[in-house]
């Protein structure tokens, strides 16, 4: 489904992902850990065309994302061809980013109607649909400022997938919100998992969810996958040092 | 002569020259806001001809006096073959003049948004035009909106130049009053107050309504 094959990406001097090679497959949870500064949130967002690549080529269900084939050769994409790959791929951020000059309905409904042409009808139904599942249907008419942070996320998810994305990706979705409301953004998630059958990337610091939901988990270090496996694997039995390091430093800080 | 009675003799010549200048404000605001948007929004543009032609627009505009630009526009551009008639030379020049300050009002307004904006909008795929009309705009509007509000009172008592090439003003008509009557301080005393009236009686309330309307539409009242 996703596939990044000898990936460069650098700001300046500072390579910050450095000869990528990963997969996911299609319905495939993936979790990615590690140290801050790794190149966690880079990944997701090379992905989500938000960052250029330097070199290599990524592939989204079998076609290169940020190049077009003309003439036989691979040439860096236009813009056009770049949204039409993005209608794929969704995103959800650390800080949210709801709109908000838009009401919680409109911010669902802006992609929906703007992007993929669909009436305001049909729009609305499907937003309201999203919102019923992540538990904000009665929030519908709010502006974000009028939303708790947890409240705020959970709009985030339904704004992304009403845009019906292949893949989803969440970059640390959980980091800037009070302890007490984390567990209604993972429960959405959660359901995500067990109810469709989208491909997802994960950049997380909850072990423990990571390890209950994810066919697999990636330890990043350096821009690097150092080491990889299913969350059992990795968590109950990390062969590499740096794994065994990190991951008990996150244990202490418990 | 005591003012009350200047008032009752002067006053249909003082209300003409305030309608001109109200049209004078009204359309040169128009152009400004026009230029600006155009021109703040070229400037961030990614390609460096657009960009180009935009800093120079800014600097051109900003670094010569209106008064010359005005004469320029009437004055010169006939031997180029362009003629405009005194009235629309006049809110042009202004409009095109305040249009520069405007335009950076609009490019910082828009750097104020947050580049999260940005990035959730093109993960929606919005293409760059529907992103800037219905996500960043919208946003920059509400931070550009308490300084165009100081930007057209200037331009207000901008329009005033007009006068120099006989668009018949307040500020025409008191000079007139004032060379026929010698009446200097009832004639510019009057033109004064009602400067002052217009800016604030006015253009102030008009602008705090407005922000208010954006505000709400933010959610944040
Ligand atoms: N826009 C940028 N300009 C320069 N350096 C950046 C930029 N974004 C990220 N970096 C650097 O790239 C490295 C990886 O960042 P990031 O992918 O955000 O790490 P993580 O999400 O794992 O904490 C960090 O050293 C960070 O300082
Ligand atoms: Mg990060």
């Amino acid at each position: 489904m996703v596939r990044f094959m000898n990936v460069n990406k650098s700001y300046g001097k500072l390579n910050v992902i450095e000869q990528l090679n990963f997969d996911v497959a299609e319905g495939e949870m993936v979790s990615i850990i590690g140290p801050s500064g790794s190149g966690k949130t880079t990944v997701l967002r090379t992905l989500m065309t938000l960052e250029t690549i330097n070199d290599g080529v990524i592939y989204v269900e079998g076609k290169p994302l940020t190049h077009m084939a003309k003439g036989g050769a691979l040439v860096p994409a236009d813009e056009r061809y770049l949204r039409r790959m993005r209608t794929s791929i969704g995103m959800c951020f650390q800080s949210f980013n709801l709109f908000p000059h838009m009401t919680a309905l409109q911010n669902c409904m802006e992609g929906p109607v703007q992007v993929l042409g669909l009436s305001k009808k049909e729009a609305r139904e499907r937003s309201e649909e999203l919102l019923h599942m992540v538990g904000m249907i009665d929030k519908r008419d709010q502006h974000p400022s009028r939303l708790s942070g947890g409240q705020q996320q959970r709009v985030a998810i339904a704004r992304a997938l009403a845009m019906r994305p292949k893949v989803m990706l969440f970059d640390e979705v959980t980091s800037a919100l009070d302890p007490e409301v984390i567990g209604e953004v993972t429960n959405v998630i959660r359901k995500l998992v067990t109810e469709h059958n989208l491909t997802m990337l994960m950049v997380t610091h909850q072990m423990g969810f990571a390890r209950d939901i994810s066919d697999r988990v990636c330890f990043f270090f350096g821009g690097k996958i150092e080491e990889q496996g299913t969350p059992s694997e990795l968590f109950g039995n990390p062969q590499r040092e740096r794994t065994k390091q990190f991951l008990s430093a996150v244990k202490e800080a418990i | 002569m005591p003012i009350w009675e200047f008032l009752q003799r002067y006053s249909s010549v003082v209300m003409h020259g305030t309608w001109v200048t109200c049209l004078q404000f009204l359309l040169a605001a128009l152009v400004a806001v026009s230029i600006a948007l155009v021109i703040g929004i070229g400037k961030l543009s990614a390609n460096p001809l657009i960009r180009g032609a935009c800093v120079v627009y800014i600097e051109l505009f900003r670094g010569t006096s209106l008064l010359v630009q005005l004469y320029w526009i009437f004055f010169v551009l006939p031997l180029f073959g362009i003629t405009l008639p005194n009235f629309t030379a006049g809110f042009i020049s202004v409009g095109l003049n305040y249009g520069a300050y405007g335009a950076e009002l609009v490019r910082g307004a828009i750097q104020a948004v947050p580049r999260g904006q940005w990035e959730a909008a093109t993960a929606l795929s919005m293409s760059p035009f529907a992103r800037m009309r219905r996500i960043i705009l919208p946003q920059a509007i509400a931070i550009m909106l308490p300084p165009w509000g100081n930007l057209l009172i200037e331009l207000l008592k901008g329009t005033a130049l007009v006068s120099l090439i006989s668009v018949t003003d307040l500020m025409f008509q008191a000079k007139q009053i004032n060379a026929s009557t010698y009446l200097s301080a009832q004639a510019f005393g009057t033109a004064l107050i009602i400067y002052y009236l217009f800016a604030r009686g006015l253009i102030t309330p008009s602008m705090r309504w407005a922000e208010h309307a954006v505000a709400r539409r933010l959610g944040r009242s």
